[in-house]
């Protein structure tokens, strides 16, 4: 298996993921730094969580820019695996790598909670491949611009085309905030046509401990690596 | 250079102006005393030019000198075994063991919040940021202790939303979880809040940096962003009192940049990975005055540098602007001569400045070029040497009044009260405010933001075969209204509480960090809170073996001659050795839940002071509660006993708000219910009873309720250590709590007033 953390100037969660890959894969992955034009063949890049650029100008619009892409397009269009994890996910679109786009949360605030995640019937994917439709993850979340639009015509593309992976889920009828950004039809995470890159708003690798965050994180990152590893 | 006079059309105007003499006006205008002017001239055997002035009132600033406080800060307890470096660096020092150490502060950032809400809390949080890693350790947690005016005063939601989204902003932005802290509410702070930010980081032991410049010869070398004109003379702003005028001030705020304050943390952290730093400074309060004035002082050497050498943001500025600008994301380092190339490479890759502007001498002066002309010529020992050190009056007033529960008249049951208790944004829940924070980056956060009564951050990389890791705990602490009715007991007070919330988590208290925000110390009666306070929290500290290894005085938060309540905040730093015995407050159910420190005749409680009376007579008076060290030391070193045995399941002390308030908290996440067993005597009252009130609110110290399934033991354990306590009751699932047949109170509807409160008070105000 072999994989790498792609790192911009502001990137902050570079090391979590790094350190839940090493618990799943017992290697670290590799570092890719921004400016790289080289890089070798991988199995699954992931773009990790952060301000990358100081979330100037847009969300990831000055790292979608970035000498690394084009090795990241390069990765995609060989058929490599490629999770974007919040700032990760805004890169990903910014980067037209991804379609639709993240505004401002609905209620204007950062927001850093547990959301719970319903998986959705999806295309074939390595990151789902290994759960049901319906199958809940506690996963949280922690951002500002979480709240994913698209219009009518690319909405239902997603839909009926199952490339949404993931909605936030109600745990109960009363329940009213239970999306925590606002997101259309409470998208938290899409794929990409063939299924091979997933973006995503809540924070996987901060739910790696039965003591802190749950472990859904953890069982989601380690089904995606044994069905990507094939 | 130069050897001719300089002449105006050497220079520009302004530059032209900084060389020209001063006078005593504008030492007035610049906060200095004409005595101190008069030193100044004496010391430096000339009447100093605008430049030099600039830097002399900047360091003899309250900020920076501490001159009104020096005298009682020397009191305070600072050393203890486990201390590598106490107050008078960047950030104190603490070993932890396995070669490793906590590096902490506390810092205030006050008048600048005031004025411009954002920037001010965000800059808050860099610059204390900035103490910690300069000293060579990772941040790893971020706690801010905000004290607003109150709820309904036209400007505080104001205030709220725009700290709380600083702090967001500049934590969350740079990747450090914001996990604690503690938000109040007072008319005292109406035109004065209080934003006091508090970082704690690791490092190694054999690998802390220090300040103290080294080795005539050797490179001053400028890291990190540019130098603009934001923030001039912040440090004399931040110690003078407020007018109505104040608002005009908001230029000398700072402007803070998160993503240059990450760059510059990756490209300290990776040259400290080598051994080129000699010594290193942030540019915090000051600028580049404070920090070269203070590595030169420290290491008993001079600075030459060369302004023009300063990576500037904006064209023109001049030496006097350089000088005393507070842009931040700054740092001054000392690097091993010949190592220049190598360390520029790292920043380089950050995409950083480096600037080699000048060297270490000898001499013992600061010399400043510009233009090729001196613009500064000056000894460094005056500067911070004879800086004022003031023996102001003191007068400690102590509230002896002793207030009675038949003082109170109203006629109101419980059940109204814990309404109005949990509809107070004093007790309700933050979680307004902390759902705006980052708290889980770095994947190491393991409670925090009111699940527990400290925070605990899991110690990276100590996880072993036998247990998930070291953690450490962290708190903030202080109860104003004590510390005004008796400032000695409101010392006392704050360090107890710090103390036995890090004991309530599970963990070993270990030292503090202290955040003094007062009023105008000219007052006799501020001073006097001054005074006491230190005295208090030196008695407790002692008592706790807990020193105080750092900290930030914040005076003159007075507005048109109204001073704040005095708010002393404690910092508190404790460890635990392994994270998975940390206690939480929820209980579950089949708990019992025991109060320790109770005893079984307990029946009238101490209502002075209390948040109960502030809900009566919207007011408080009397005394506070007594403090009783020798107690309260008992208490935390049993609860840590009965947690090392395991025989816990949760701990909340008991504070504002009394018995009642801590137990309905502890019975929220789980909405569970109790019976409460009330004291024989309290069974004939009813729920209107005052004194029954005293029982449920009242705010007596040295107490812990904690939660357990294991009674029997945990009682035996109690009685062979003579240890007062008191059964509670034990937890179910009917969700009322009940007081005999006197009351009974859902646990469900005080918790939605309690969840409601905040989001209902602030989604009302749009920025």
């Amino acid at each position: 298996m072999r994989t790498a953390v792609a790192i911009f100037p502001g990137s902050n969660c570079d090391r979590d993921m790094a350190v839940a890959i090493k618990k799943i894969t017992g290697k670290s992955p590799l570092k890719l730094w921004h400016k790289d034009t080289e890089a070798p063949n991988l199995d699954l890049i992931v773009i990790p969580g952060g301000f990358s650029f100081g979330d100037y100008l847009r969300c990831g619009a000055l790292a979608a820019r970035s000498p690394i892409i084009k090795n990241i397009k390069n990765h995609v269009s060989r058929g490599g695996a490629l999770l974007g994890v919040c700032n990760g996910f805004q890169i990903l679109i910014e980067a037209n790598i991804l379609p639709g786009s993240l505004v401002r949360n609905k209620k204007l605030l950062f927001t850093c909670r547990e959301t719970t995640l319903e998986v959705q019937d999806s295309i074939q994917s390595p990151f789902l491949s290994s759960f049901n439709t319906g199958d809940c993850l506690n996963i949280p979340v922690a951002h500002n611009e979480g709240n994913y639009i698209a219009n009518n015509e690319l909405l239902k593309e997603l839909e009926n085309n199952g490339r949404i992976a993931f909605k936030y889920k109600k745990s109960s009828e009363i329940e009213t905030d239970y999306n925590p950004n606002g997101s259309l039809n409470d998208i938290a995470g899409i794929l990409s046509e063939n299924g091979r890159v997933l973006g995503m708003m809540p924070h996987p690798e901060r739910s790696i401990s039965s003591l802190h965050g749950g472990t859904d994180g953890l069982k989601f990152l380690t089904k995606s690596i044994e069905q990507i590893v094939g | 250079m130069q050897k001719r006079n300089l002449e105006l059309r050497d220079i520009n105007e302004n530059e032209y102006i900084a060389h020209q003499e001063s006078n005593l006006d504008q030492a007035l205008g610049m906060g200095l005393s004409k005595d101190e002017f008069e030193l100044i001239c004496n010391k430096i055997n000339k009447i100093p030019n605008q430049t030099e002035l600039g830097i002399f009132s900047a360091m003899f600033s309250e900020h920076c000198s501490y001159k009104s406080s020096k005298k009682w800060l020397k009191t305070l307890p600072t050393k203890a075994k486990h201390v590598i470096q106490g107050p008078g660096e960047n950030a104190g020092v603490i070993d932890i063991g396995n070669d490793q150490a906590a590096v902490f502060k506390i810092e205030s950032h006050n008048h600048p919040s005031f004025i411009e809400p954002y920037q001010g809390s965000a800059t808050g949080v860099g610059g204390i940021l900035r103490d910690v890693f300069t000293m060579g350790a990772r941040p790893i947690a971020l706690l801010n202790a905000l004290r607003f005016g109150s709820i309904n005063h036209p400007l505080t939601k104001h205030l709220v939303s725009g700290v709380v989204k600083g702090i967001g902003g500049y934590g969350n932005c740079i990747g450090i979880p914001t996990v604690g802290g503690e938000t109040n509410f007072n008319k005292s702070y109406d035109g004065n809040i209080l934003v006091n930010a508090m970082a704690v980081g690791l490092a190694q032991k054999d690998k802390i940096f220090y300040s103290a410049a080294t080795g005539a010869g050797n490179p001053v070398i400028y890291v990190g962003a540019k130098t603009g004109r934001d923030g001039i003379h912040g440090a004399t702003m931040s110690s003078a009192e407020f007018t109505e005028s104040s608002s005009e001030k908001r230029p000398t705020v700072q402007v803070g940049d998160p993503f240059t304050g990450k760059l510059l943390l990756e490209a300290c952290l990776e040259l400290m990975q080598t051994d080129v730093v000699l010594s290193i400074q942030d540019m915090g309060a000051a600028g580049l005055t404070s920090s070269s004035v203070e590595m030169a002082s420290k290491g008993g050497l001079g600075m030459h540098l060369n302004l023009d050498l300063v990576p500037i943001r904006e064209e023109g500025m001049t030496s006097y602007e350089i000088m005393l600008s507070e842009s931040q994301e700054r740092m001054l380092m000392i690097l091993k001569p010949g190592s220049e190339e190598a360390a520029k490479l790292i920043f380089n890759k950050w995409d950083l400045d480096f600037a080699n502007i000048g060297e270490v001498t000898n001499t013992g002066r600061l010399v400043l070029d510009k233009n090729g002309f001196e613009a500064c010529n000056i000894p460094i020992n005056p500067l911070v040497e004879d800086a004022p050190e003031y023996d102001r009056p003191y007068e400690i007033l102590q509230n002896k009044k002793i207030i009675k529960s038949d003082d109170f008249q109203s006629n109101q049951t419980l059940n109204d009260i814990l309404i109005k208790m949990f509809k107070s944004p004093n007790i309700a829940s933050k979680k307004w405010i902390w759902e705006q924070y980052d708290s889980s980056v770095m994947g190491d956060t393991i409670l925090c933001n009111g699940k527990s009564d400290a925070a605990i951050v899991k110690i990276h990389g100590t996880e072993t075969k036998k247990s998930l890791g070291k953690g450490i705990a962290m708190t903030t602490d202080c109860t104003p209204r004590y510390v005004k009715s008796d400032p000695i007991i409101g010392g006392m007070q704050a360090v107890c509480e710090a103390a036995r919330n890090i004991a309530a988590s599970g963990a070993k208290p270990l030292a503090i960090t202290n955040n003094l925000n007062f009023g105008n110390p000219e007052k006799i009666n501020v001073m006097g809170e001054i005074v006491g306070s230190i005295k208090g929290i030196s008695q407790a500290a002692s008592t706790f073996n807990t020193p105080i290894v750092s900290g930030n005085v914040s005076l003159y938060n007075e507005t048109n001659g109204q001073g704040i309540l005095p708010t002393p905040v404690i910092g508190m730093v404790g460890i635990i050795d392994e994270v998975e015995s940390c206690l939480g407050i929820s209980a579950g159910n089949n708990n019992t839940l025991i109060i320790l420190g109770q005893k079984q005749n307990f029946t009238e409680g101490w209502l002075g002071c209390s948040l109960y009376q502030e809900i009566i007579i919207d007011d408080f008076d009397g005394a506070p509660p007594p403090i009783d060290l020798r107690t309260e030391k008992q208490i935390i070193e049993t609860i840590m006993t009965l947690n090392n045995n395991k025989l816990l399941t949760g701990a909340h002390d008991i504070s504002d708000g009394g018995l009642l308030t801590a137990t309905c908290e502890m019975l929220f996440e789980n909405r569970l219910g109790l019976n409460v067993n009330l004291p024989k005597t309290l069974l004939s009252s009813n729920s209107k009873d005052h004194l029954l009130h005293s029982w449920c609110f009242g705010e007596d110290q040295n107490r812990i309720i904690i939660s357990t399934n294991e009674s029997e033991k945990v009682v035996s354990l109690l009685k062979e250590n003579l240890i007062d306590y008191y059964i509670l009751g034990t937890t179910n699932t009917s969700s009322n709590l009940n007081l005999n047949e006197l009351d009974t109170i859902s646990i469900k509807e005080i918790y939605n007033i309690n969840k409601s409160t905040i989001p209902s008070l602030m989604d009302t105000y749009k920025s």
